[in-house]
């Protein structure tokens, strides 16, 4: 029997480009055109001014490790205890939360405001999820 | 809302708190209802306003046999039961109802007739949260946590001892799950769940319940126990993803509910006597500490740490033992609540001396929602 899978995201119209950056390899963030704020998650209007007009942009993919649990027990499906659920800030403003990789999943290792790059996790031919690894250099 | 127009009439939990496993939800709600309409000398067909959360008002109703005029549904987590106060006693003063009963249950242990929790896929929470191994509040509501200490140099011992305190509450407090003396090593050594916080910094999960009865001030007189009055009250929310809050160094939904009571109470801090601070986790007594500007957030580890907070402290806090000692039955708002009028009332296992103005603050969710009643026993 296969291994339970983690939880797998589901788009839906106003998450698709999100989803569909993820997938040609860009963390696709959203800017209001009439007051310049950078926002996430995804909408199709500016929750600081209500404007809808609003541009989808390729973020740098840069951050910096804001805060972090590492979750040791129960762990969710697909996950092995203990991992680390991160919450990381884009050098664009927002934060968005998700895994850090090849890096160890400890105290020490996980220093806050690291600086961290995205990575990109294919899970089937629909989504890939976004995650992040110490940047390099 | 004026103040002192609306009062506490009736106010019970369940028979029993702990483990029940004879009892299905829905009937711990109405164990709890019975008993604080007992308390309050009523009759169920006085009762004509009803609020719950989770379970609907129309399925506590009719399991009652009561045909209410005025209904809250209000479901935003463990301090729900905070909002239906505020709501109740908005609708009492606008002569929507007479006598509100608010009611609180969960088999959160034995999860007898307990309702399902999902997260759809296509949910925003689905999409962007349960994803990264997010699963179950331990491994969500302390993700601020590590931020807030570095933000204010609070340090892994100091946030120790708010389980040591409550400990020391709960060791007075014969209905208490958890009465054993702890140490900040004990706390320190126990199980980690989700680092940092280890299985003394987390709640119980219990089965139990609790109900309030509400009515005019003018009438509450005529009631067999001592009024206690509603002075202040306040109300927010802020984001259902906890990585979503705009600061993991302070909750926006606290900074809102908490000014807002005290503001209508017309009361300083130097005026509260007793404090009861939702205490699903160990670092929410610290957030509420600064979020209801008792003192700065740099403070709030050693003034804990220090001692201002146990028995014999200057600010007693969580003197039934709170969600991490006395019970959680996973929404706990109304045991905060419940310990308020007790001490409002005198009638506290570990009663605080000539106390006159309990301050009563609650949150939903991950840091979602929150509420805060400040109650008084004087006209």
């Amino acid at each position: 029997m296969a291994e339970p899978a983690r939880a797998k995201p589901k788009p839906t119209p106003e998450t698709q480009h999100f989803w569909d950056g993820t997938q040609a390899g860009e963390l696709r963030l959203q800017r209001c055109d009439a007051c310049a704020n950078v926002y996430f998650p995804p909408r199709p209007f500016c929750p600081s001014c209500a404007s809808r007009k609003v541009s989808v942009f390729k973020a740098s993919g840069k951050g910096k490790l804001y805060s972090y649990v590492i979750n040791h027990r129960p762990a969710a499906p697909g996950f092995t205890a203990p991992y680390a659920i991160a919450v990381v800030e884009l050098d664009e403003g927002p934060r968005m939360m998700s895994n850090i990789i090849d890096c160890p999943q400890t105290p020490e290792a996980l220093e806050l405001d690291m600086k961290l790059e995205v990575a990109f996790e294919k899970l089937d031919d629909k989504i890939t999820l976004p995650l992040f690894r110490p940047a390099k250099g | 809302m004026r103040r002192n127009q609306v009062a506490v009439v009736g106010a019970a939990e369940t028979t029993e708190l702990g483990v029940i496993p004879n009892m299905s939800q829905i009937q711990l709600h109405a164990d709890a209802a019975l008993n604080a309409i007992a308390d309050a000398g009523l009759k169920l067909s006085d009762i004509d306003g009803i609020a719950t959360a989770v379970e609907t008002p129309q399925q506590i109703a009719h399991y009652l046999g009561i045909t209410p005029t005025w209904v809250d549904g209000t479901s935003v987590g463990g301090c729900s039961f905070m909002l239906h106060v505020r709501h109740a006693a908005a609708a009492i003063e606008a002569g929507l109802c007479k006598t509100v009963l608010i009611t609180h249950a969960e088999s959160g242990k034995s999860m007898i007739g307990k309702l399902p929790r999902s997260t759809p896929a296509d949910s925003l929470n689905g999409q962007f949260e349960a994803p990264f191994g997010v699963y179950g509040p331990p491994s969500m509501f302390p993700i601020p946590v590590l931020r807030y200490m570095k933000t204010y140099g609070i340090t892994h011992e100091q946030i120790a001892m708010v389980a040591v305190a409550q400990r020391e509450w709960a060791a007075k407090n014969p209905r208490a799950m958890m009465k054993d003396p702890i140490t900040v090593a004990d706390v320190l050594n126990s199980r980690m769940i989700a680092y940092p916080f280890r299985l003394l910094q987390c709640c119980l999960v219990t089965d139990g319940g609790g109900a309030l009865i509400l009515t005019s001030a003018d009438r509450a007189k005529d009631f067999p126990k001592k009024p206690v009055y509603i002075l202040g009250t306040g109300e927010s929310v802020e984001t259902p993803m906890v990585s979503q809050m705009e600061t993991f160094n302070s909750s926006r939904a606290f900074k809102v509910a908490g000014p807002t009571a005290f503001k209508e109470a017309g009361i300083t801090h130097k005026d509260v006597d007793h404090l009861m601070i939702y205490d699903a986790f160990a670092h929410l007594p610290l957030f509420g500490l600064g979020d209801l500007g008792f003192m700065p957030h740099e403070e709030t580890g050693k003034f804990i740490a220090d001692g201002n907070t146990r028995p014999g402290g200057k600010l007693p806090l969580n003197t039934n033992g709170g969600g991490l000692s006395y019970m959680h039955s996973g929404m706990y708002g109304m045991y905060a609540l419940q310990e308020s009028v007790r001490q409002m009332r005198g009638i506290a296992p570990a009663q605080v001396k000539d106390a006159k103005i309990s301050v009563c603050h609650g949150v939903g969710g991950m840091f979602a929602a929150s509420g805060t009643i400040i109650f008084t026993n004087e006209k």
